[in-house]
């Protein structure tokens, strides 16, 4: 029950061999935050359980040995407290990264990330910045229940003054962290926790920063396109296999990696060429990120559409408990497969 | 419910006494199943147990009058059980079964019983706090004699809603008592990494509230504490917060060993020296009940918990086309006719033919 010391930071450990590297979503996280922390002494972490308890998730784990518990803090349960704190930092020039256990509880500091963080940049006329990182993970499908699996990306992502960020896998993770953590705004980076344990390559000798703002193809194809970020992408890719292997389509997926801004000159493109778009998320599609893609499509696409813009989001209901329930609710592989096949051949 | 422990008839206090007793055999008993049959994947999510903090459970809620409301977080099984739900119906919860106590759409962390005034399991750290100020909000607004006991963990005090919720008892006079659970450890953060003030009972004078604190383990300790504060507050619509030291065994939920931020000898402390089952287990031989009596009691607990996960194993799935169930009143369809609830872009896949409402 004594409350350990404050740590002194110890010598960096080794960096992992260079060069190519496979590692989880989580590892390079990690590697992000250990990458910035040494090359920037106002780089700093704080969260619940984020340095003795190696955070919630593990994605911190080993960052309080090496950098010391002033630069990772462990921080009461007070989210409304530590994100402002995080802001007033950032507002004289420190570079907080702070954790939020999972995006259900930045709710209640909602007030601090939509009135207060999103506001400073504008409100004072560019006089002061707020150079601070959020990060936290969404997401549903361990029967967590209605207030423990949720995804409010879309909320986030239609605030004005604030960027938001949500990549698909480990490459994009580690390279879009930098640069949150470099932006001079407050940048939301929504993880996911299904998503942590997905492998990628990561080029660790690789040091240019992530492009905030921009879309990737990660899967080309004429028939469909598919639209999506963090774990839906996941999913997308998988299905896209699937309408290939056993309906003969070539679907496209575009990964948008960034929420706000959004990069819908990419999407358009795609659009363009496959004539047909299928949007999926993990939150509620209802005035969702979905809900804006099939706008802005419509828009740009208007004349080359050969079908309505569709769209797979989570069943709109507080998520149960039970499995066959839970999963029933998802977004999952058969859902998207369906609607995808709906808007390939006009079927519904 | 509601007698304090020292009633003026020895039998009829042995009585009290043992079915004290069982109670908080039931609910140690009731974890452990749940962590087995969470290992053997029976159950899923998040499953927080209480084992070493029976005394407090139980002897909070035995201070409750029967018509009093109750409000917990999110580590509940205990309470739900002191109060009154049985275990068929929270193990059917836990299993995510039609029968459960919330039909199989709360699971571990939202038992509820509405019949029993318990209402509910709430799973934002703090989040309850508002709304036990609201029961007692109405129960004033209807003039009724009630109380609420509301459960919270010491890792909650540091939130903006504890000290809000305090503000608004104290000033409007509700009836609500406030208990905080210290079991030491918020997750692996030990009380005094988390509140300045870690006595946190102390708090409560910043509202001028009572505030005081109580061994958590002592069942005839926190019966009377309980009682005490509640009868105030029932009768003098004065709220207090009600601070029970104790500890919990087992990790934060099942998903952590627990090891991480303590050693093993701390809890080979708690357990082996102030396990709160075994002080009451060895009041009552010193009260002359017979050993055999009591075993007879922890035998007919166990088996009432092996009878649950034959009920819970027995009860069916929720129907799919339940997805919606609850969701809004009944009589909302008409409302939402414009936009199918769940699946406004009509997905085949997703029906929700059993309505909104119940
Ligand atoms: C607002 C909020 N932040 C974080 C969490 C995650 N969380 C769940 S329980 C918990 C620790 C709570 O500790 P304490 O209040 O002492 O209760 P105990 O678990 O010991 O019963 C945390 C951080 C949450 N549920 N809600």
């Amino acid at each position: 029950m004594t409350p350990p010391a404050a740590t002194a930071p110890r010598p960096a450990r080794e960096s992992p061999e260079g060069g190519v590297q496979t590692m989880t979503y989580r590892e390079a996280i990690r590697l992000a935050l250990r990458e910035e922390m040494q090359l920037d002494e106002r780089v700093f972490v704080m969260g619940e359980e984020v340095g003795l308890f190696d955070g919630s998730y593990k994605v911190t784990a080993g960052l309080m040995d090496e950098f010391g518990s002033e630069r990772v803090r462990d921080t009461p349960i007070s989210e409304e407290a530590f994100v402002g704190a995080g802001i007033g930092a950032a507002m004289i020039g420190e570079r907080p990264v702070v954790e939020i256990m999972t995006l259900n509880f930045l709710l209640v500091a909602m007030d601090q990330v939509v009135n207060h963080a999103a506001k400073v940049g504008a409100m004072f006329g560019g006089e002061v910045r707020v150079p601070m990182v959020i990060r936290t993970p969404n997401g549903a499908g361990n029967q967590l229940t209605a207030q423990h699996s949720q995804s409010f990306d879309g909320w986030f992502a239609g605030t004005p003054g604030l960027k938001v960020v949500a990549p698909s896998n480990p490459a994009d993770a580690r390279a879009l962290l930098k640069a949150a953590i470099r932006d001079d705004d407050p940048v939301l980076f929504i993880e996911n926790l299904p998503i942590y344990k997905e492998k990628g390559e990561v080029d660790t000798e690789d040091d240019s920063l992530g492009e905030i703002g921009r879309a990737a193809i990660l899967r080309e194809g004429t028939d469909l396109t598919l639209c999506a970020h963090s774990f839906a992408t996941v999913r997308c890719l998988e299905v896209a296999d699937l309408l290939e292997q056993r309906h003969g389509y070539s679907v496209e997926v575009v990964d948008l990696r960034s929420l706000r801004p959004l990069d819908v000159e990419t999407v358009a493109a795609s659009v363009a060429k496959t004539n047909r778009a299928l949007c999926v998320e993990e939150g509620w599609p209802s005035y969702g990120v979905t809900a804006e893609l099939a706008a802005r499509i419509q828009r740009a696409c208007f004349d080359e559409l050969d079908a309505p813009v569709e769209r797979v989001g989570m069943a709109e209901v507080p998520l149960p408990y039970s499995k066959p329930l839970e999963l029933g609710a998802m977004p999952g592989k058969d859902r998207i497969c369906a609607a995808a096949l709906a808007t390939l051949e006009g079927a519904r | 419910m509601g007698e304090s422990v020292a009633t003026e008839d020895p039998s009829v206090e042995t009585e009290h006494r043992l079915a004290l007793y069982r109670a908080m055999v039931l609910s140690r008993e009731f974890e452990t199943e749940a962590e087995r049959q969470y290992k053997a994947a029976k159950i899923g999510g998040y499953c927080h147990l209480s084992s070493g903090q029976e005394a407090t459970t139980v002897g909070t809620v035995t201070a409750l009058e029967e018509d009093d409301y109750l409000v917990t977080g999110y580590r509940c099984h205990g309470f739900a059980l002191a109060r009154g739900v049985s275990a068929d119906s929270a193990m059917a919860e836990l299993f995510g079964r039609q029968d459960g106590c919330a039909h199989g759409r709360g699971g571990s962390m939202h038992l509820l019983d509405v019949e029993r005034h318990f209402y509910g399991g709430w799973g934002i750290v703090a989040g309850q706090l508002p709304i036990a100020t609201g029961l007692a909000l109405g129960i004033v607004r209807q003039d009724r004699s009630q109380a609420v006991l509301c459960e919270l963990g010491e890792g909650a005090v540091n939130m903006g809603a504890w000290h809000e919720s305090l503000n608004l008892a104290s000033l409007w006079k509700l009836p609500v008592v406030f208990l905080a659970v210290n079991n030491e450890y918020g997750m692996g953060t030990a009380v005094d990494r988390a509140s300045a003030e870690p006595e946190v009972f102390r708090r409560a004078s910043a509202h001028r509230m009572h505030g005081e604190r109580v061994d958590g383990n002592d069942l005839d300790a926190v019966v009377e504490a309980a009682t005490r504060l509640l009868t105030l507050a029932r009768e003098e619509r004065e709220p207090a917060v009600l601070e029970a030291v104790t500890y919990r065994y087992r990790g934060h939920s099942v998903a952590d060993a627990g090891l991480a931020y303590r050693t093993k000898d701390e809890i080979a402390e708690w357990s082996g020296n102030r396990d709160p089952i075994e002080l009451e287990r060895s009041r009552l031989l010193e009260a002359g009940v017979a050993a055999g009596e009591i075993e007879a009691i922890e035998d007919d607990a166990r088996e009432e918990v092996k009878r649950a996960v034959e009920f819970a194993e027995a009860s069916p799935e929720p129907a799919l086309d339940g997805l919606a169930r609850g969701m809004h009143a009944p009589g909302s369809e008409a409302q939402f006719a414009g936009m199918r609830a769940g699946s406004p872009f009509g997905e085949e896949t997703l029906t929700f033919d059993a309505g909104l409402g119940s």
